[in-house]
């Protein structure tokens, strides 16, 4: 059986902080499953955990009136589900659904930002990470708004 | 006719000889094509006799001015280049490249396009050193890659060159600094320097190839002594010496290619009007666009290349909006390809120093001063705000004697 | 390298072209359709080469070559309707003619990728000039480690080549990862950009050789991937895309600094195109 620390250690999101830090989250920490077609959050439900995806696929969805659910993300292995628990006012944004089975580990919103309290540098270090993935996902989303696919309007000849 | 040497060969013909020489060359079948004056310019144009060459007359240029002016003398070559050169009949403003088959759509291998009837080869009379240059830079681009250009091959293919060496230097000419001139090297028939010292009006002519030699052999002529030679040598030192506008061109592809960015190009574009002059005047410009010319009432199809130009916005289009929008863009796409880009396509620079885009430039810019206050700030374009050595700078390329 | 041996057109005038009928049609997507062509005789091309389509009294362009390169008898191009000619091109019927002159510029260099992984990275209308190389590869499947295809599209929709995706995606032997911009859920693949597939792709990047073909700004932002990622700009190669008009290194209009894109490339390595495709409005 592995102990959560090691799981931890395995993801790359964690895995580099130094073992003290991850002994504190492992206290936070649990592993989680999900089936298929069940969902990690709800749009609009209080958000007080992040998941770190070990296993599987997750989609982040809005339902749109009309339309029928939109996928806006698909997220998987070693990537990292979850912001909203990090700043007010803690509400889940998007519907995140399991597309295939998913294990992953759940941290627990309140108990990580406590830690982060106790000790700033934690917390430094935890936001530092979250800033990367943010940019990230905004740099993914900016791409995508630039709609490169697209077809040109004008016809040259 | 006394014998004649070959390939350097060198023979005197009296000014009033000219006629005869100008016959053999027609008697051969070619087509003549000189200078003539028309619309207050020097032109090229079909000539029939030495009567139709500008005797008499010379220009005066400068950035954005071209005058004729009356000269003292009767030189019949008296002039330095005119708005013209002779890619306007090696390579046709347009022309058509492919046409459908008559047998209707669809039908047949399309082939490019043939010349109705054989037209006669062409004789050029007066081919200036730089433009030499530029017939063969132009070989290059249209011969010598792995396809080649068929209307440019026929027109090219067996066109007999008589070149004219300069007796003067225009106020925009640098041929010095390109190694174009002033004196024809290689690629002609013949060569003609005018003498006109000593009360006596001649030509020193070389012979450059057989046929040369063989129309030279019916022309009356003289032996040349070492008084001539020599007096053709002052002819060619003396403009070599007096040429209107230099160009440093040591590292320049480098310079070029490193100054991307440099704010010289921020003021060039605000005087360029993207008109296109330069590169409808300049003699090694190729840019071409390929329309199609659709069939009318029962016509065929096909295509016509005509002239293009990189200052166009149309030129760089892709998926509906140009790669080159800015007039700044488009300048520096047109002078460093001419003074850089071209010699890593080609193997040496774009340009001959003709100085043809200096002068019928509406806004007078000028490719030496450009290039020159490119070098002159060249470092400072690493994204320093203003404030560059170079900004604004008019040390150009000197004006007057070199 | 990227130069293919054996060149039918050297020496010959550049506007001589062949009609060539069409066989088959088959769309591809609501743009995007491809024509099978049949040659006068055998042709032969490199993948990433292209040829000049023409119809008469509309005009001509530059399309890649998309099918398998080992068949010479039929010639597959697909076409995306962009504007008039492409339009003609794909609204051609079986039985109507192509003009055809090509093949032209240079290649993927498959050989040099041999005995490593390789990353074929399509976006959107970036898959045609690939799928020939892909043909390749697979024709000869032992000489490479780990072969990888990252594509992306706009929406599922938009997709091409959907039959042979589904039996890449059933062979053990090749690596698919599709993602979309944006889909509705009955999609089970990825949503989300290319250069994050790169960073999910299991490629050993000191042994690694990517082929990349997209727009432009995909194309940067995929390259940005695979530096962070540890793939030197010499083993980056992509295929450029410029106003074409002779194909011939003569009209001018398709020159990237230096290079004539239909001489020197459509294929060119990152190392000699990168400082060009760097310089805003080159």
């Amino acid at each position: 059986m592995e102990t959560l620390e090691h799981e931890l250690r395995s993801h790359p999101f964690v895995g580099d902080l130094e073992p003290a830090y991850l002994a504190l989250l492992a206290g936070c920490a649990e592993n989680v499953e999900f089936w298929p077609g069940t969902f990690l959050f709800r749009e609009g439900a209080p958000a007080d955990r992040c998941y770190l995806l070990r296993e599987g696929k997750v989609a982040l969805e809005i339902a749109a009136l009309g339309r029928g659910p939109l996928i806006v993300q698909t997220l998987g292995a070693g990537e990292v589900a979850g912001f909203s628990w990090l700043l007010e006012p803690h509400r889940w944004q998007f519907d995140g659904q399991a597309l295939e089975p998913v294990r992953a580990v759940a941290l627990d919103g309140p108990c990580v930002r406590a830690k982060c309290e106790q000790d700033p540098r934690l917390g430094f270090e935890l936001m530092r990470r979250f800033a990367h993935l943010a940019t990230g996902r905004l740099q993914s989303t900016r791409l995508r708004l630039l709609d490169v696919y697209g077809t040109s309007h004008a016809a040259p000849r | 006719m006394k014998p004649v040497n070959h390939d350097g060969g060198q023979r005197l013909v009296a000014r009033d000889d000219l006629d005869q020489l100008l016959g053999a060359i027609t008697r051969r079948g070619f087509r003549l094509i000189g200078p003539a004056v028309r619309d207050g310019a020097i032109v090229y144009d079909d000539i029939s006799s030495a009567a139709d060459l500008p005797a008499g007359w010379t220009d005066e240029q400068d950035g954005g001015r071209y005058r004729l002016r009356r000269r003292e003398d009767a030189a019949l070559f008296g002039y330095t280049v005119g708005p013209q050169s002779w890619k306007k009949y090696l390579f046709p403003a347009t022309s058509v490249i492919w046409r459908q088959d008559r047998s209707g759509a669809g039908a047949g291998p399309g082939t490019a396009a043939e010349p109705a009837e054989p037209e006669p080869p062409l004789a050029f009379i007066g081919v200036r050193p730089c433009d030499l240059h530029a017939i063969a830079i132009q070989d290059r681009v249209f011969l010598g890659g792995e396809h080649i250009d068929p209307v440019y091959a026929a027109l090219r293919e067996g066109a007999f060159l008589v070149a004219v060496n300069c007796g003067q230097a225009g106020g925009t000419c640098f041929c010095v600094s390109m190694d174009a001139g002033p004196r024809a090297e290689s690629g002609f028939d013949l060569a003609l320097t005018e003498l006109m010292d000593g009360g006596r009006h001649r030509f020193l002519v070389e012979v450059g190839t057989r046929r040369g030699a063989d129309v030279l052999g019916e022309v009356p002529s003289q032996p040349v002594g070492r008084a001539d030679t020599e007096a053709a040598a002052h002819v060619t030192e003396q403009t070599a010496a007096s040429m209107g506008r230099r160009l440093d061109t040591g590292g320049l592809k480098d310079l070029l290619y490193d100054n991307f960015d440099h704010p010289r190009w921020d003021t060039v574009a605000q005087r360029c009007l993207t008109c296109a002059n330069c590169t409808m005047v300049c003699p090694t410009c190729f840019c071409f666009s390929v329309d199609e010319v659709t069939g009318l009432a029962g016509a065929p199809a096909g295509q016509q290349r005509s002239w293009d130009s990189c200052f166009t916005l149309d030129h760089s289009l892709l998926h509906g909006g140009p790669v080159r929008a800015s007039s700044r863009s488009r300048y520096r796409q047109w002078m460093t390809h001419k003074l850089a880009t071209w010699i890593d396509q080609f193997g040496t620079p774009g340009c001959v120093g003709c100085g043809r885009c200096i002068t019928w430039c509406p806004a007078g810019i000028d490719i030496t001063e450009e290039a020159a206050a490119i070098r002159a700030g060249a470092g400072d374009s690493a994204g320093a705000p203003g404030g560059h050595s170079g900004e604004g700078a008019t040390r150009g390329g000197s004006r007057g004697n070199a | 390298m990227l130069r293919p041996a054996d060149q039918v057109t050297r020496g010959q005038p550049w506007p001589s072209r062949q009609l060539w009928p069409v066989v088959a049609t088959r769309p591809e997507s609501h743009d995007t359709v491809t024509l099978e062509l049949e040659p006068p005789a055998p042709f032969t091309f490199e993948p990433g080469q292209f040829t000049m389509l023409y119809v008469p009294g509309v005009g001509e362009v530059p399309i890649s070559v998309s099918g398998d390169p080992a068949v010479t008898g039929l010639v597959q191009q697909t076409v995306r309707d962009v504007g008039m000619v492409t339009h003609a091109l794909g609204t051609r019927q079986p039985g109507d003619q192509v003009g055809v002159r090509g093949p032209y510029g240079t290649c993927w260099p498959l050989a040099g990728a041999e005995g490593g992984d390789v990353l074929v990275v399509a976006g959107g209308a970036g898959l045609p000039p690939l799928r020939p190389a892909l043909y390749r590869l697979l024709a000869h499947r032992e000489r490479y480690q780990r072969i990888i295809l990252l594509y992306g599209a706009r929406t599922p929709a938009d997709l091409l080549f959907t039959g042979e995706l589904a039996a890449w995606r059933s062979r053990f032997d090749l690596d698919v990862q599709v993602t979309v911009d944006a889909a509705a859920t009955d999609w089970r693949g990825d949503v989300g950009v290319v250069p994050d597939l790169i960073g999910r792709a299991p490629f050993d990047p000191a042994a690694t050789t990517a082929f990349m073909v997209g727009p432009e700004v995909m194309m940067r932002f995929t390259i940005r991937a695979l530096t962070r990622a540890g793939v030197p700009d010499e083993r980056i190669f992509l295929s450029a895309e410029r106003n074409m008009h002779c194909a011939a290194a003569m009209c001018g209009h398709c020159q990237i600094g230096p290079f004539f894109v239909c001489r020197d490339g459509p294929v060119f390595s990152y190392r000699a195109l990168g400082p060009w495709l760097r310089r805003r409005e080159a």
